[in-house]
């Protein structure tokens, strides 16, 4: 066990942890998130995302030491109250079946907007590809994403 | 204030209550608070204040017995309760499954929500409506027939300044009204439920109330409870199957940080560690051994339909026949035969098994996403050999449903190892476990002939389906969950399982229909284990049945829609559900969504690298009726299937919610498309190979259509059926889809594949067998 110190959605956090940790159990175990979940825990599916400096992380992979920046969960894509455009593009299009999966497509689809805000239906399908839905929600992911890259930033 | 105390406490503060969760009725269900002392008798549902709270701000609170896993029908209820109660839906709430608040209605599954689930939901609503009538005339000193209602106000006709609201007739009160009725199904006040052209919520499409709390994370799930002094375990799973424990070296984990406990019993083993990344290290690490099984419990899975075709049946079928086949055959000018395979195909439901279980107070406290709520708390309290009412089963979302979540295994094992640590015990399945060891839809074999007669009728027809299902897993049964199996607690005598046979309405004259069943050597403590997924075996027999058709079609040079057309206008006279009318609108509205173009199949191969054809396929499910046409691109290079198109006509009656059913229909024809083209069991013959996403593969993002156009045929102006009431939607869409694919893969190559998944090195196998 040693302190590390994480800066989650804003948040400065320093933990007593063994640092090899997964950072999927410390952030739902330890700082209560309940963004990122467990569904692989082989970095396939991707129901564990976060952001960490710009890309969609496997965070049931990533150990935790391993991560020196800030790290942004589902719950912190909102901000000042306000749903970040594509969560509110999850609602208007009515995206989730069970919803589980939800946190990796939106991260994912986040990632993807930030660094090419107007994709093809091809480089969507392509950067999503590895996002994975039981409930085959994907017809209503890549609508919602095309919503939401209509949004102006 | 939490609603897990008492109903009574409840009771007493609900106006209060509703103000903290407005419609978020789904969290407000899942603040896990540190358990009660008990009981948790079940609520009566004889009793309409078990079903219907009026709140002090004139809101309104429904208890059903139902589980919602994502298909909105927790908004269907709502529409329809609010419509029977005359209250505006925004000012109402519904809260689910959790057996101490709600009354018994077995849960989720069979598509039964709407259809029948549906139905004393609307009645108690109803007679509520009727009692807040009579309380009002009493208080407003005028007849009922004097009164009016709309949103939960009623008022004297003709003098609008007479008025009172339901919230101050009952709300802090008790309705005390004692329905009828000899079952849940059945119960029932006096008032009479609406016309159809009466509701007003109902054929709207309000939104989810789940979703805005799933995009946000704010919802707190099944895997999210957290209790004071909690602690994690994990199983250890047999190597192989029918594997007996010979010994248990606990010093292999003794000294791994947060360790506290191996828990075994029979052939069960667990571990439990403070931490979650603690214990599913040390169930990694742990060391037993174990003796293999006398004779290999299963053949492997390219030996399987070989194996199945040997076996002996468990059940023999018990053949329906109709007309006379024998002789229908003899006069036939040409008969066709030809045989289907479906392997098992998995739940692999998005995340692992789980359960956390709560033991203290003396009562056990189950938070699950079981879909069978209710089941689970029978089988926990049976199992753990505690009386029901100290037993309840909080029911929380989790990844999707189909069936897995009914046959759940974490439950009663996170309740046992609760009980024998006497800690809160979260459990929770790995991947490779959930993906090896979770149920299994039953492996398929069909055998089929048919006889055309000189015009190319279909006159004669066999189906003749053998399933691989002998002990067939129920719902938490306390003799056949998988811990109770590995601890050699099991029941005498197995489900004999089911082979169901196809439903259209073809007027074939002379038919027989038989269904078997068989079963592995091996049917205890082994990871084939049979059980319902989704419309448990309607896309086997459907693929057999539909594909069976087309071959028919293209042995009479017929263009597919218009054989299937024929055939069901041979029928004659009206029928219950007005199947016939129903099933030619269906096949109608695909093929005008479509612009199906009439031509036998197969096309003429093209010469590209891209070959691309269209297939059909027809079903019922219950009395939901579905037509779905697929075009496909096939490479003939590389074997690939990609569905550019899909269609998919859907009646399933009365229509409560467009925008929710059009969801589940879309998802539902996607999952068709998953099962048809990439899913499938993989083992050896003791063991599970296919244990990730990669081995047993799901649809993908790529894998998308291009177009998909879901048509809601429900509400077809058919003058005699303008109240149908509402069918099954939760499953019809994925009868027909392996059928659709197939005869489309069929149309654009001229080859017939009769075995899915439709993976890539299996058609190209079949083009290249082909010569195209």
């Amino acid at each position: 066990m040693s302190n590390v110190t994480l800066k989650v959605n804003g948040q400065t956090h320093t933990l007593d942890i063994e640092p090899a940790t997964p950072l999927l159990y410390v952030l739902r175990n330890d700082l209560g998130l309940q963004g990122p979940r467990f569904g692989c825990g082989l970095g396939q599916c991707g129901a564990c995302t976060v952001i960490i400096n710009g890309a969609a992380v496997r965070s049931c992979i990533t150990p935790t030491s391993s991560v020196k920046s800030e790290i942004t969960t589902l719950e912190g894509l909102a901000s000042n109250g306000k749903l970040h455009p594509l969560q509110q593009a999850w609602i208007d299009e009515q995206v989730p079946q069970c919803g589980f999966c939800q946190n990796g497509q939106i991260l994912t689809a986040k990632v993807m907007l930030d660094k090419n805000p107007h994709p093809t239906d091809a480089q969507i399908r392509e950067s999503m590809n590895a996002t994975l839905c039981r409930c085959m929600s994907y017809g209503r992911v890549q609508a919602a994403i095309k919503r939401a890259a209509k949004v102006p930033a | 204030m939490s609603v897990f105390d008492s109903r009574r406490g409840f009771l007493k503060s609900a106006g209060m209550l509703v103000v903290s969760f407005g419609v978020r009725g789904a969290n407000a269900q899942s603040n896990a608070a540190a358990q009660g002392p008990g009981p948790y008798p079940d609520p009566d549902f004889h009793q309409l204040d078990s079903w219907i709270v009026i709140h002090e701000n004139n809101t309104a609170t429904f208890y059903v017995g139902k589980t919602d896993l994502g298909q909105g029908t927790g908004t269907g209820f709502r529409q329809l309760m609010s419509d029977e109660l005359d209250i505006a839906f925004e000012r109402t709430t519904c809260i689910m499954g959790s057996t101490d608040i709600t009354v018994d209605q077995v849960g989720s599954g069979g598509s039964t929500a709407m259809e029948r689930d549906s139905w004393p939901m609307r009645r108690v609503a109803a007679e509520a409506r009727r009692v807040l009538l009579e309380m009002a005339s009493g208080r407003l000193g005028v007849p009922v027939d004097q009164l009016t209602v709309s949103d939960a106000v009623i008022t004297v006709k003709g003098d609008a300044s007479k008025r009172v609201t339901y919230g101050e007739l009952i709300a802090g009160k008790k309705f005390h009204v004692t329905l009828t009725g000899a079952n849940v199904n059945a119960v029932t006040g006096q008032a009479k439920t609406k016309s159809v052209p009466e509701l007003k919520y109902t054929g709207q499409s309000p939104q989810r109330d789940d979703i805005p709390g799933k995009v946000d994370g704010s919802l707190k799930w099944a895997v999210d409870v957290k209790l004071p002094g909690m602690v994690h375990a994990r199983n250890v799973k047999p190597p192989f199957a029918c594997a007996k424990l010979m010994g248990i070296d606990e010093a292999s984990v003794k000294s791994l940080p947060g360790f506290i406990k191996v828990v075994s019993k029979g052939n069960y083993v667990a571990v439990v560690c403070e931490r979650e990344e603690q214990a599913i290290r040390a169930a990694r690490q742990l060391k037993t051994t174990w003796e293999k099984p006398s004779a290999a419990p299963f053949p492997a899975s390219e030996d399987l339909f070989n194996y199945m075709r040997a076996a002996t049946p468990t059940s023999p079928g018990r053949p329906t026949v109709s007309g006379d086949p024998d002789a229908a055959y003899a006069a036939a000018v040409k008969t066709i035969e030809a045989e289907y395979e479906v392997p098992f195909q998995g739940h692999t439901a998005f995340a692992g098994a789980h359960a956390t279980a709560d033991p203290s107070n003396g009562q056990m406290t189950v938070y699950s996403n079981d879909m069978k709520s209710y089941g689970m708390r029978r089988g926990v309290a049976t199992f753990l050999g505690m009386p029901q009412d100290r037993v309840r089963v909080v029911w929380m979302q989790g990844p999707q449903g189909f069936g897995r979540t009914a046959a759940e295994d974490a439950g009663c094992e996170a309740a046992w190892i609760a009980r024998e640590i006497g800690r809160p015990v979260r459990m929770q399945w790995m991947r490779d476990e959930e993906t090896a060891w979770d149920t299994k839809s039953p492996a398929f074999l069909v055998k089929m002939r048919g006889g055309l007669d000189s015009e190319g009728r279909l006159v004669a027809y066999d189906y003749n389906a053998r399933s691989c299902d002998f002990n067939h897993l129920g719902y938490n049964e306390p003799d056949t969950v998988l811990i109770a199996q590995l601890m050699g607690s099991r029941r005498a005598r197995p489900a004999a399982g089911s082979a169901a046979t196809p439903s259209d309405m073809y007027a074939i004259p002379n038919r027989k229909m038989t269904g078997e069943v068989v079963g592995l050597s091996s049917i205890w403590e082994t990871p084939l284990r049979t059980g319902n997924l989704r419309d448990p075996n309607g896309p086997q027999s459907t693929f057999a049945a539909e594909s069976f058709i087309d071959e028919a079609a293209a042995a009479a040079k017929s263009d597919p829609l218009e054989f299937r057309m024929k055939l069901i206008e041979a029928g004659t006279g009206d029928d219950d559900g007005f199947r016939r009318a129903r099933s030619m609108a269906v096949l109608k509205a695909a093929a005008e969504a479509y612009g199906w173009d009439s031509r036998p199949s197969p096309r003429p191969v093209g010469k590209g690298n891209i070959l691309t054809g269209r297939g059909i396929a027809y079903s019922f499910r219950g009395q939901s009726v579905v037509a779905e046409i697929a075009e496909v691109e096939v490479n003939r290079q590389t074997g690939h299937v990609w569905a550019k198109r899909l269609v998919c006509a859907h009646d399933c009656g009365l229509v409560v919610n467009p925008e929710g059913l059009r969801h589940t229909v879309e998802c539902g024809t996607l999952h068709g498309l998953s099962r048809a083209i990439h899913e499938e069991v993989r083992f050896d013959t003791e063991k599970v190979t296919s244990l990730d996403w990669f081995s047993h593969p799901t649809l993908r993002h790529a894998d998308v259509p291009e177009r998909i156009d879901i048509v809601l045929v429900n509400g077809d102006p058919n003058p005699k059926r303008p109240d149908l009431p509402p069918y099954g939607a939760g499953e019809a869409s994925l009868k027909p889809m392996m059928a659709a694919i197939g005869n489309a893969i069929h149309d654009a190559t001229g080859v017939r594949i009769r075995r899915v998944p439709f993976r890539d090195d299996r058609v190209l196998a079949a083009l290249k067998a082909a010569g195209v």
